[in-house]
């Protein structure tokens, strides 16, 4: 294995834990607000809130990851993705920023404003949305470079892109399947059978339109991406076990195996993401930048990796801690101290 | 045309997000420090009142906090968005402690979420308060690494260019570059001599109002005194940077000086007005001092702006920043020596209305400090973004809709402001430290 692969290997990781916290964040805050509206609100706020207080900045934290490290590990992307994504990339910080500070307002400072709620679920639906233009225009097709050499954003074509609003479908909905998946779990584990059967629905609701969208968007792929489709078919298996590890889920959810069930979902899409991410190689921006040729130098490639070790070497125990205190700790769930 | 708005917009959106985050920044680098050592000192001495007085403070830590992990995001973002040109190019160099950075933050927020979630959890109370511990290394640590990416742009090393490439890069050498010593230890210092004055200004607030309570006094007669030995520490430190500038980057500091001669025997001016043809009026000049300040003797020389190029002049404003700092900084060195002195001695003007009034207004003020050196230091870096290397102008990027987004953070830093500020006075107003100690039952 190269550097380079190692480096992108490490940072698709981080993306990786980032989609899977931040689904079940946004997820739960979008659920939070939607059962106010259907008035089943009282069923689910108190797992809601148990989990997400400890949890928010963590979430936020691997996301700074990301792309600090993607900056470290592939300079040139700065450059690139930093001149095109201005405006999407900035509504997405206002929102995450929304977000952040008022759920912080509304949980440590004053009690239960209607309002914040509404407002954390909304931003819930809306930054998976913006975030995944990054992903979009790494496909090409989006970016135009001028002759003197400047980038630039082709809105008309990106917002008239079936292509790109299956992608922003496919986001959506995979933050509300992974997100019920888990509080299912995690109403399970907290004895809350209220909310327990709420979350088993919306896992059914959101399973199946997440894997048609999924499935579209390969074959979307072909036209707008040949070049990635071709790599993905070479990667049929993994696509192939991400489904049957989706129908599992379903099965083990129906069987009530709810963590079972949970860790398959994280496995569907694991696999999926690693068939997407290893099929596009070495491409980061088609078909501008691959892994190659925007990759650090080696010096600083492998001053990143070894604190990268260090740094999980004193991060692993911390994360035992939280997850020893509050996420598996059945009388905290419980009782909420 | 286009090209210029990009650059003015790119850099007035970067020091709005900048201020609004430092603000922020500096109370969460600084307050943990205090929260520390007051849950130390109630455990120590077995005083309630010292661990309510952490557990408020951590309160409303916790928020502020939150606003600086958003606005935080958002400035680290901002800077690939901004200034696409440079982050490829110092990418390439600092990417490291960039990166250590963010290791800190995360090993500050496990451990802060813990010790918010886990009062009473603990068998032994000891082991709370250790948790402690990573959030004020975490914050302080995560202050040394971006503050060492800052200074690498003042002083830029650790690489060879090469036919405009670079090459032989020492990544250790890029963040232990000669102004990251002084400029680390300027900034840990005044966030804590800065945390210090906050807190005390709500102490002295509370008195002010008229509280009875010993709670108040003793959080004021404590973050007092920290904040004496901050203040000076920050004025010992404040006066090695000065001696740095004078060596890596004498530009910055003859352009806050308006010193235009190179000579010797140098004075310092403070305040004062600049005429069209560059003579210093009304100011007050303090004879040799400047000589003094970067030599220290009365004699040594210091170069002058004219033997600098004109396009490399940094804006002459910078002399009020530096003006303001300065004086904010031994204003409340004597304000809080007096301070200690008069609780010493117990004399009674320390307890008058007047001065209640400036210890409340040391806060802020020790705030406006910490802006106005900012502002400073990142101004008077002009016209480079990378001191010699790179202009600001060259860095930009070429998206046309800067002035947009200028737009759109700064109604989100409103509020963000304004919604901090409503949930810090209704959370305590609400739950004043008096009724709080009533209903545990502690001595007032
Ligand atoms: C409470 C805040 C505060 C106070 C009271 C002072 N400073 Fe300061 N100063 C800062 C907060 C600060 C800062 C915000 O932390 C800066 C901005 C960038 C930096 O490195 O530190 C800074 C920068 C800064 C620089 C520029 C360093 C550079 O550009 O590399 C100099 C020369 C001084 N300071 C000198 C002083 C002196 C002689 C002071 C005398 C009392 C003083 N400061 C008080
Ligand atoms: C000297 C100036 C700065 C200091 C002292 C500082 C310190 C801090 C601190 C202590 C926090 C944690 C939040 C809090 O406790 O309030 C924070 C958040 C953050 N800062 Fe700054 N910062 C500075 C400038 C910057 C700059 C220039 C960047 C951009 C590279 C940046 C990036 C961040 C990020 C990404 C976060 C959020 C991290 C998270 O998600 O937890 N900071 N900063
Ligand atoms: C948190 C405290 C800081 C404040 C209040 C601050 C303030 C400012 C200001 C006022 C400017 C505009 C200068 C001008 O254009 O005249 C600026 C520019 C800039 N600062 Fe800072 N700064 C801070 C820390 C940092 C740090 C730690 C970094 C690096 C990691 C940084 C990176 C930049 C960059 C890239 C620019 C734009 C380029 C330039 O104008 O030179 N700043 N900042």
């Amino acid at each position: 294995m190269t550097i380079e692969v190692l480096g992108i290997s490490v940072l698709w990781l981080f993306l990786f834990g980032y989609v899977i916290v931040a689904s079940i964040d946004f997820g739960a805050g979008f659920f939070n607000a939607s059962t106010i509206i259907t008035k089943q609100h009282h069923v689910v706020n108190a797992v809601i809130q148990r989990y997400l207080s400890p949890v928010w900045e963590i979430t936020n934290v691997f996301l700074v990851f990301f792309f600090v490290g993607m900056i470290g590990f592939f300079p040139k992307t700065a450059y690139y993705f930093g001149t095109v994504l201005l405006i999407p990339i900035s509504i997405s910080i206002i929102l995450l920023a929304l977000r952040g500070s008022y759920y912080a307002f509304g949980t440590y400072g004053t009690k239960g404003h209607k309002g914040y709620t509404l407002m954390y679920g909304v931003t819930g639906a809306l930054i998976p949305a913006s975030l995944s233009t990054a992903l979009i225009i790494s496909e090409g097709g989006f970016v135009k470079k001028a002759t003197n050499g400047t980038l630039s954003l082709d809105y008309a074509a990106l917002f008239t892109s079936p292509f790109a609003w299956s992608i922003v479908v496919l986001s959506l909905t995979s933050v509300l399947f992974i997100s019920a998946s888990f509080l299912a779990y995690y109403s399970h584990v907290a004895e809350d059978n209220g909310a327990l059967k709420l979350f088993r629905k919306y896992t059914w609701i959101w399973s199946f339109p997440t894997l048609i969208t999924a499935l579209g968007i390969i074959i979307e792929m072909k036209w707008h991406n040949p070049a990635h489709f071709e790599g993905m078919l070479n990667l049929w298996w993994l696509f192939l076990l991400s489904a049957i590890c989706f129908f599992i889920s379903l099965w083990l959810l129906k069987k009530h195996s709810y963590g079972w069930s949970f860790i398959f979902v994280v496995l569907q899409f694991a696999l999926a993401f690693y068939g997407y991410g290893t099929s596009r190689y070495p491409y980061l921006l088609y078909p501008y930048l691959t892994i190659h040729d925007s990759f650090t130098n080696q010096t600083m490639a492998i001053a990143l990796v070894v604190v990268f070790v260090l740094g999980l070497l004193l991060l692993i125990p911390a994360l035992y801690l939280v997850f020893k205190l509050f996420i598996m700790n059945k009388p905290y769930i419980k009782k909420g101290n | 045309m286009k090209k210029m708005e990009s650059v003015e917009f790119s850099r007035y959106l970067s020091m709005l997000t900048l201020s609004v985050h430092v603000v922020f920044a500096t109370v969460g680098v600084g307050v943990p420090l205090f929260i520390m050592i007051a849950h130390w000192l109630g455990l120590r001495r077995g005083d309630e009142q010292y661990l309510l007085m952490a557990k408020r403070w951590a309160r409303g830590y916790v928020i502020s906090v939150a606003v600086g992990v958003v606005t935080g995001t958002a400035i680290a973002l901002q800077l690939a968005l901004l200034w696409p040109k440079f982050m490829e190019m110092a990418g390439q160099v600092v990417a490291l402690p960039l990166f250590m950075e963010t290791f800190a933050f995360f090993f500050e927020a496990i451990f802060l979420g813990i010790y918010l979630y886990t009062w009473n959890r603990f068998k032994n109370p000891k082991h709370h308060f250790y948790l402690l511990i990573p959030v004020a290394l975490g914050a302080g640590m995560s202050a040394l690494f971006i503050t060492s990416v800052n200074a690498f742009m003042n002083t830029p090393q650790g690489f060879a260019l090469v036919d405009g490439k670079l090459t032989n890069i020492q990544p250790l050498l890029a963040m232990f570059n000669p102004a990251m010593p002084t400029k680390v230890a300027h900034v840990l210092t005044s966030a804590y001599m800065t945390a210090a004055f906050v807190l005390a200004s709500i102490a002295a607030f509370h008195l002010l109002r008229g509280s009875r309570s010993s709670y108040h006094r003793k959080g004021l007669a404590l973050t007092m005194k920290i904040g004496l030995v901050f203040s000076i520490a920050t004025a010992l430190v404040g006066d090695l940077s000065g001696k740095f500038l004078a060596e890596y980057q004498p530009e910055k500091l003859a352009a806050a000086e308006w010193h235009f001669e190179t000579e010797g025997e140098a004075p310092l001016i403070l305040f004062g007005t600049l005429t069209e043809t560059n003579e210093v009026k009304y100011a007050i000049k303090i004879p040799y001092a400047l000589s003094f300040l970067v030599h220290s003797n009365f004699s040594g020389e210091v170069k002058g702006l004219n033997d600098i190029p004109k396009e490399n002049h940094p804006p002459l404003v910078i002399h009020y920043l530096f003006d303001a700092m300065v004086t904010i900084g031994i204003g409340l060195t004597v304000l809080s020596l007096a301070y200690v002195i008069g609780l010493r001695r117990n004399w009674r003007f320390i307890q008058n209305k007047l001065f209640r009034m400036l210890l409340v207004a040391s806060g802020p003020l020790a705030m406006l400090a910490i802006q106005a050196g900012w502002w400073f230091t990142e101004v008077g870096r002009q016209p480079w973004i990378l001191n010699g290397l790179m202009k600001t102008k060259d860095a930009a990027t070429t998206s046309p809709h800067v002035w947009l987004m200028f737009i759109a953070f700064a109604v989100l830093y409103l509020i963000l402001m304004i919604g901090t500020g409503v949930v810090l006075t209704r959370m305590f107003k609400k739950n004043p430290a008096e009724l709080e100690m009533e209903k545990r039952g502690i001595a007032l």
